[in-house]
């Protein structure tokens, strides 16, 4: 009986995003009374559709170049050869983490200029962060009985490492791309300030012209977004947490 | 003997080689809005001192590359450092045209990937040397003095950024205050709220899966809808409850931005109490209850001393977090040195952005070493004590 409630929850919920960002008009009503003086109460300087679709495409692509780069420097300093960077490397991260979103994305833009590029480079580096700490976890806590093993097995190190260690570490790792996931979408939002094309757009617009709707519709659909996709994520990492047999956190 | 590279060197060198001989040392702007010329380290110093700091890169460099003692590389980066320190204020001077007011000069890409590269060295070196929290935090001490020697010494007045601060002096103070109320300020309210809170989530079985959910949901909302969100409902308070305009709450401005900090504190805050009480041991419960202690002896004397290094590192993250999106509340008139960033950036005036970033990321970075520093020495005392 309640099983189904939380999935009945989200499938509304996709519903109504998908409703609201391709058809506004039908909610207008519904926001009108939050403007004043008879602004429009539905974002009138783009479509919603596209902006989230590119709202989630700069998500997309920051956050591929970072699991790629994360997992691969997660492997190198856990490799024999790479193993004197570690400490310093999680060093790095810890530093990283310290620069805040909006310095990142101010001093970007003398660099590469205005729009989607700043952005890309402020996510990038906000997303390396938690895959990289939880790839580092995921490979440096495997059981050590399976890598012996796998040694005992006579298999290579890389034959270890794609076919024992990546996937055993599986479930931790996505655990950290879901994390850096859901920090994106809400960081791309201030990449507005600097003229990137994200839903950022309509909240600054309603900021500017003092129009709560604009506000209130650019944070929602960032926000539900944001919770279906953690969701999702959720799920794909109990999925490969039980193929692996491990415990996801 | 033969020469043995260490790893990290190679790659230190490769980025100094890079800076000193192909990219710019400091850029000459004719005024602060264009864009500006490119100068070497040669061109930008006077013709003694220029192929000193080169001599000094190369030799700090090779000191990278080779595998020497942990000592001299220590020595290398702080020579290093403070040569690029005290020589980027000498180019600044000796660029800018004798009675030119307008001319600025900022330092340029080789000077920050020198910094950059330096800093990495002194950074392994000092992880290498694995120092006790309290060496950190004087490590931190003496950096944030000599920077601070510099700057009241006058050396570094013909840079740009300091041109841009020299105008603005007090307003710089005043944001900066300002920066440092919001992003403390809401902490200790998230505390005093959260750990309440965290405590009863903890006692409550059936109310900590709803508490965590909302205050995770609020994490997903993208800050600067939050700050305009509040504007509506606290504009409303301000007009509706009386007094409420006399204790400086308005919808815009200082107000929004606290709220909005506040709300985003309380999860980190919350959460790290119910984990770490949660990972009290059962032992350690069980003990005081047969001693005869009550509920509320137990919770102060055994349960909060156990979590409290799990509910620091709540905390830290919250500061970290805050001094960083206190930026953001210039967006909505709440001040902070957000102010100079985004005025900087609507006039494309990058040393004006510097001088809002600076501060911001050396405010969260000393702040994220005092709090590390802090959580490992309750951390490890416990250990001590229950070993």
């Amino acid at each position: 009986m309640k099983a189904w409630l939380p999935l009945l929850l989200r499938l509304a919920l996709v519903v109504l995003l998908v409703a609201f960002i391709t058809s506004p008009g039908w909610f207008e009503p519904l926001l009108k009374p939050l403007t004043e003086n008879n602004a429009p109460a539905i974002y009138n300087q783009g479509s919603l559709l596209t902006l989230t679709l590119l709202h989630l495409r700069t998500v997309l692509i920051a956050t591929v170049a970072a699991t790629i780069v994360a997992v691969a420097l997660a492997i190198l300093v856990t490799r024999p050869a790479g193993a004197e960077f570690l400490p310093l490397s999680r060093s790095l991260v810890n530093i990283g983490q310290t620069f805040p979103p909006v310095a990142v994305l101010a001093l970007a833009v003398p660099a590469v200029g205005f729009g989607e590029k700043p952005t890309l480079i402020a996510l990038f580096l906000y997303g390396l962060l938690p895959i990289f700490e939880n790839a580092l976890t995921g490979l440096t806590t495997l059981p050590a009985n399976v890598v012996e093993a796998a040694r005992g097995a006579g298999m290579t190190g890389w034959q270890r490492l794609t076919k024992v260690e990546l996937p055993l570490s599986a479930p931790i790792i996505l655990g950290g791309i879901r994390l850096s996931v859901v920090i994106s979408l809400a960081t791309a939002t201030i990449g507005s300030t600097v003229a990137a094309r994200t839903l950022g757009e309509v909240i600054i617009a309603g900021l500017l012209s003092n129009n709560l709707a604009f506000i209130l519709q650019g944070g929602l659909i960032v926000a539900a977004l944001a919770v279906l996709i953690y969701d999702g994520l959720s799920a794909v990492e109990r999925y490969a947490a039980r193929r692996m047999g491990r415990e996801a956190d | 003997m033969t020469l043995r590279f260490d790893k990290l060197g190679v790659v230190i060198a490769a980025i100094a080689a890079y800076a000193a001989f192909a990219a710019p040392f400091a850029t000459f702007h004719a005024n602060r809005i264009v864009p500006g010329q490119a100068r070497s380290i040669l061109d930008a110093l006077p013709a003694t001192t220029g192929p000193l700091l080169l001599a000094i890169v190369i030799v700090a460099a090779l000191i990278a590359l080779l595998r020497t003692p942990l000592a001299l590389r220590l020595a290398a980066s702080v020579v290093a450092l403070v040569a690029l320190a005290l020589l980027i204020g000498v180019a600044g001077t000796f660029l800018t045209p004798a009675g030119n007011t307008f001319a600025r000069i900022s330092p340029a890409s080789g000077f920050w990937i020198l910094i950059f590269a330096f800093t990495l060295l002194l950074a392994d070196v000092l992880t290498r040397l694995n120092l006790p929290p309290s060496a950190r935090v004087g490590v931190l001490v003496v950096a944030a003095l000599a920077i601070g020697l510099l700057l009241m010494w006058g050396r570094w007045d013909s840079l740009s950024i300091l041109k841009e601060y020299s105008n603005r002096a007090d307003s710089f103070w005043a944001e900066g205050s300002k920066h440092l109320t919001l992003a403390l300020g809401s902490l200790l309210a998230a505390v005093i709220v959260g750990l309440p809170l965290g405590i009863l989530c903890h006692r409550v079985e059936s109310l900590r899966a709803g508490v965590l959910n909302v205050l995770n949901i609020i994490q997903t909302i993208p800050s600067i809808a939050l700050f305009g969100l509040l504007i509506a409902p606290l504009g409303w308070v301000a007009t509706h409850v009386p007094g409420a305009a006399a204790l400086g709450i308005r919808g815009i401005g200082t107000t929004p931005a606290f709220v909005a900090l506040f709300l985003y504190s309380l999860l980190p805050v919350v959460a790290n109490t119910v984990v770490g009480l949660a990972g009290v041991p059962r032992a350690a419960n069980d003990a005081a209850r047969g001693m005869g202690m009550t509920d509320r002896q137990r919770l102060f004397s055994v349960e909060f001393p156990l979590a409290f290094p799990v509910i620091l590192t709540g905390i830290r993250i919250v500061l970290v977090q805050n001094i960083g999106l206190a930026t953001i509340a210039a967006l909505i008139g709440g001040g902070g040195f957000g102010v100079f960033v985004f005025q900087g950036v609507g006039q494309t005036a990058m040393d004006l952005v510097l001088l809002g970033a600076v501060p911001t990321v050396a405010l969260a970075f000393a702040a994220a070493i005092i709090l590390d520093a802090v959580i490992e020495m309750t951390a490890t005392k416990r250990r001590v004590e229950t070993a």
